[in-house]
């Protein structure tokens, strides 16, 4: 535990509420957006997209748009080179997308032409004159009816595939046949997750700017830079040193910015054509209606335990609905069945996940990546347990909780774990034994449980480069210029890397001044953020760098006092000093020079890299946590309150309590819409509700109470001991919720959301 | 039809040749480049373009610049008096009250003309107050003792 403090000062920096960087400009208006640019001769893009879920395009005629004035370009698919992408370049069969549709739509809003024009209207307008003629095919909207026999093929043109399964993925730990026969109770339940938004409040945006010698700039609301960069050059078949991607400020993402999207190729294929910036700026309704959302999966989970409540097996199958295209999908895939045997020790474990192609809108990566709906079922299973068994739920969890050094055969390694002690301390604060079996009438309390990955280790993008990578720039000033991919998206990676900088080096996070998400400026590369990724893997890329920086002014330091080498030289307080003879030391501004100096004018400029290694198949650590929820249910209108949230959770060693006081609060509001208020209304692959009037995101009034304790660990991978806090913290509460109505009203939700509708049918109170 | 409409946009006087129908919105940000005011959803569902019209919160994606001629405009960027901030605006860093920030000018400003009418606001009436505004990064807590903070901010100004 003492590793994470700098064993050298007092004044640590890990640990404390640093200040966001970005705050000031945030809380006077002068942050920028992608939409708040504007550019000489800009352009104003809009897209076409199709009103049918299948269909043949027979002919699409863009005279009139084209003959409107004011208009500088329209494109069609077959204006492309027509190169499909997809995140996963290692499996070329899966990148299933085209930046505008060629031979088919596949969906409700599928991008089939773009306008750019002098103005946003006249691109609209120039829109609603394109004429398409569409053969419509017969289409499915469900898992079901996509893998009925004689369902139509929605990717017929990818030879590979045989029907609408995309990919699927397999997990088989232990005898799972013999592990049920020892069973006293075997669960067996089949649970309906929905699909719901991102909703992040800032649209979609990017704007393209032609460079000299035919090369581009982009800015773009990404959470993937170098994602973004590399897809588009392939897109446009250009080498990807000609694609500059710059993220600006971004005004949330959740797994909804990470690939790259038609607005993207066409803004960058316009300009070039037209030799004039241009710029997309999404509509809210285009978002909702056809933007990327969390994936339906049913699941069928069966589950069985020992009379002691010993978990004995688990057999668990999801069939998620993908949409369209495979977007994210294959990783949600992948992990949802790691999520399945995540939490408890399964003795023997099944997993049978496929990713099934739908022509509804595709799903992709949101929050949590297929944790949530496998966790909720889990956690559900386990309060259905605790019920039959006769023990209390937390007894029952703590019985079977994972611990440090636990396994899942062949699949992953738990390097630190906290459960058992969020566990205990969220029964504590809660007041659980006492209140949970007291609850007054039409009020209850649940619990549900999360783990979550601190970046995954898998390399689907197929990058050669390392995950994560930054440059450190030391001064004869004594500052430090940190540069590097990662990007804040509003979680705060700017001042958190910063944090983990200024402690490493013993300077103040005052002289760090950060150049973050500028694929030309910084260091190639890093993924992006995703996956709780950017704390542990920048962290340590920063950590790796910060290592070179002091192994270069310890060089110096021991020279001019002469010290043995024996001594051991620190960095702290913006000295560079023996150890054990304080006084024998410079200050890191007086260091730097004399290195520079001594190297006959070199700058002292590093780089520093990690990628996990040897880490099993999915995340070099894991978070871990609990949450109990407080509800009433009003008897006559089934509408539900949470009155209370209380949570301890293990995200390792806490580098800014601030910030992650932040995300679990914008997790509990994310979690209460998922099992309370938002849901798409769908009828034959259109979304009805298209507007945050009938799409409901809990809003001040819907927040409960909140106390929380964080479970300190440390994480030995992770940078001074850090784990995930960005994403787990979003899987709880739903479970929680869930088992708190169940108390209350004797309604067990297996479909998602929990309405009013269902508790009333449930109680009785409405009739069909 | 092009229309001169008179405004006064942070205390200062603007004369502004354009189409009445135009939202405030709209030229807020294209025309008097003031894009701290931001686009969400331009239904007047989410509060992220909230600005002070003669000190009253409104939705400038639902307003039509022919609509306030003569009146007076607060937005984000005419919050600060030089260097010193609002009390709002200084109690949302304290708090540290947001993540992404997209929201967060129309929280402020919103919270601003809460804090005109009540200065002395019970948590019912604040969370009343701000409920129409939408946050999807930090679940509101922070944004709310913000507020409360900022109570006190206020009055030690004084």
């Amino acid at each position: 535990m003492t590793n994470k403090q700098n064993p050298d000062t007092q004044q640590n920096v890990i640990g404390r509420s640093v200040p966001r960087v970005d705050a000031p400009h945030k809380a006077t208006g002068k942050a920028l957006y992608t939409a708040d640019m504007k550019l000489p001769g800009m352009l104003y893009g809009k897209l076409l997209r199709s009103p049918v879920p299948h269909a043949r395009i027979l002919n699409i005629d863009v005279s009139k748009a084209s003959s409107l004035p004011g208009v500088k370009d329209v494109i069609i698919g077959k204006d492309t080179p027509g190169i499909k992408y997809g995140n996963w370049r290692l499996f070329p069969q899966t990148q299933d997308e085209f930046p505008l549709a060629m031979e088919k739509v596949r969906f409700i809003g599928d991008e089939v032409a773009a306008v750019a024009a002098i103005d946003p209207d006249i691109a609209e307008e120039a829109v609603g004159l394109i004429r398409v003629d569409y053969e419509e095919l017969p289409a499915v909207f469900s898992v079901d009816e996509a893998l009925a026999p004689g369902a139509p093929l929605i990717h017929d043109e990818i030879e590979e595939l045989e029907g609408n399964i995309s990919i699927d993925r397999n997990i088989d730990v232990g005898d799972l046949e013999a592990a049920f026969a020892r069973a006293d109770l075997v669960l067996d339940d089949t649970f309906t997750l929905h699909a719901v938004s991102h909703a992040y409040l800032e649209p979609c945006a990017v704007l393209a700017q032609p460079d000299t010698e035919d090369r581009l700039t982009l800015w773009t609301s990404t959470q993937t830079p170098y994602i973004v960069q590399c897809l588009l050059a392939s897109t446009l078949g250009l080498p990807e040193n000609h694609v500059r991607v710059i993220k600006p400020h971004v005004g949330g993402g959740f797994g909804g910015k990470m690939e790259l999207r038609p607005w993207d190729f066409c803004a960058a294929f316009m300009a070039r054509r037209t030799g004039r910036p241009v710029k997309f700026v999404l509509s809210r309704t285009e978002e909702l209606a056809t933007g990327r959302r969390r994936h339906a999966i049913k699941i069928r989970s069966k589950v069985g335990f020992k009379k002691d409540g010993t978990l004995v097996a688990k057999d668990f199958e999801a069939y998620l609905d993908g949409g369209a295209y495979n977007s994210m999908g294959p990783t949600a895939t992948f992990l949802c069945g790691n999520f399945g045997a995540m939490l408890y020790r399964y003795p023997a474990y099944r997993y049978r996940g496929y990713h099934v192609y739908t022509n509804n809108p595709p799903a992709g990566a949101m929050r949590g990546f297929g944790a949530p709906q496998a966790m909720y079922v889990s956690e559900t299973q386990m309060n259905i347990a605790a019920k039959e068994l006769d023990i209390d739920p937390i007894d029952l969890r703590l019985k079977n909780a994972m611990v440090t050094g636990d396994a899942i055969e062949g699949v992953t390694k738990i390097s630190s774990a906290g459960f058992v002690e969020s566990l205990q301390k969220v029964a504590e604060m809660s007041g659980w034994k006492e209140k949970h079996a007291a609850m007054p009438p039409n009020k209850g309390m649940g619990i549900g449980c999360y783990s979550f990955i601190s970046g995954g280790v898998f390399n689907w993008f197929n990058t050669p480069y390392h995950f994560s990578a930054c440059e450190v720039r030391a001064y004869d000033d004594g500052t430090v210029h940190l540069l590097t991919m990662a990007s804040d998206i509003g979680q705060g990676s700017d001042t958190i890397l910063r944090q983990i900088l200024a402690q490493s080096l013993g300077i103040s996070v005052e002289n760090i001044r950060i150049t973050s998400a500028d694929t030309t400026m910084t260091p190639k590369a890093d993924l992006g953020t995703w996956g709780s990724r950017v704390t542990l893997m920048n962290g340590n890329a920063i950590l790796d760098a910060a290592r070179k920086i002091k192994e270069n002014l310890a060089q110096i330091v021991s020279l001019k006092f002469n010290l043995n080498v024996i001594h051991e030289i620190a960095f702290a307080d913006g000295r560079v000093f023996a150890k054990l003879k304080p006084e024998r030391g410079i200050s890191f501004a007086e260091a730097v020079a004399m290195w520079v100096t001594a190297n006959r004018g070199r700058e002292l400029t590093v780089r520093g890299y990690y990628t996990p290694r040897d880490k099993g198949l999915t995340t070099p650590a894991y978070s871990f946590g609990a949450q109990v929820a407080e509800i009433a249910v009003d008897p006559d209108t089934g509408i539900v309150t949470v009155e209370k949230i209380t949570t301890a959770h293990d995200c390792g060693t806490v580098i800014n309590p601030m910030a992650v006081e932040g995300q679990l609060e914008g997790s509990i509001q994310m979690g209460l819409g998922y099992v309370l208020s938002e849901k798409f209304v769908m009828r034959d692959g259109k979304t009805l509700n298209t507007t945050f009037l009938d799409y409901k995101i809990p809003s001040a009034e819907d927040m409960p109470q909140i106390e929380s304790c964080a479970i300190e660990t440390y994480e030995p991978e992770g940078p001074y001991g850090a784990k995930e806090a960005g994403e787990g913290l979003a899987i709880p509460t739903a479970p929680a919720v869930a088992h708190a109505v169940f108390e209350a009203t004797g309604y067990r939700c297996k479909e998602l959301p929990i309405t009013p509708e269902k508790i009333l049918r449930a109680t009785g109170k409405l009739m069909e | 039809m092009n229309k001169e409409i008179l405004l006064f946009v942070n205390d200062r006087e603007q004369k502004i040749v354009t189409d009445p129908q135009r939202t405030l919105l709209e030229v807020l940000r294209e025309d008097l480049k003031l894009t701290g005011t931001n686009f969400g959803c331009n239904e007047g569902l989410c509060g992220a373009c909230t600005v002070l019209i003669d000190g009253e919160p409104n939705h400038s994606c639902m307003v039509r610049i022919g609509e306030v001629e003569y009146k007076w405009i607060t937005t984000i960027e005419g919050l600060a008096k030089g260097e010193k901030l609002h009390p709002v605006q200084q109690a949302f860093l304290d708090e540290e009250a947001f993540q992404c920030g997209y929201c967060t000018p129309g929280m402020i400003l919103n919270a601003v003309a809460l804090l005109q009418k009540y200065p002395n606001p019970t948590d019912e009436q604040i969370i009343e107050w701000m409920n129409g505004n939408i946050c999807r990064c930090n679940g509101y807590p922070k944004i709310i003792s913000a507020i409360r903070r900022a109570v006190k901010l206020i009055k030690e100004d004084k």
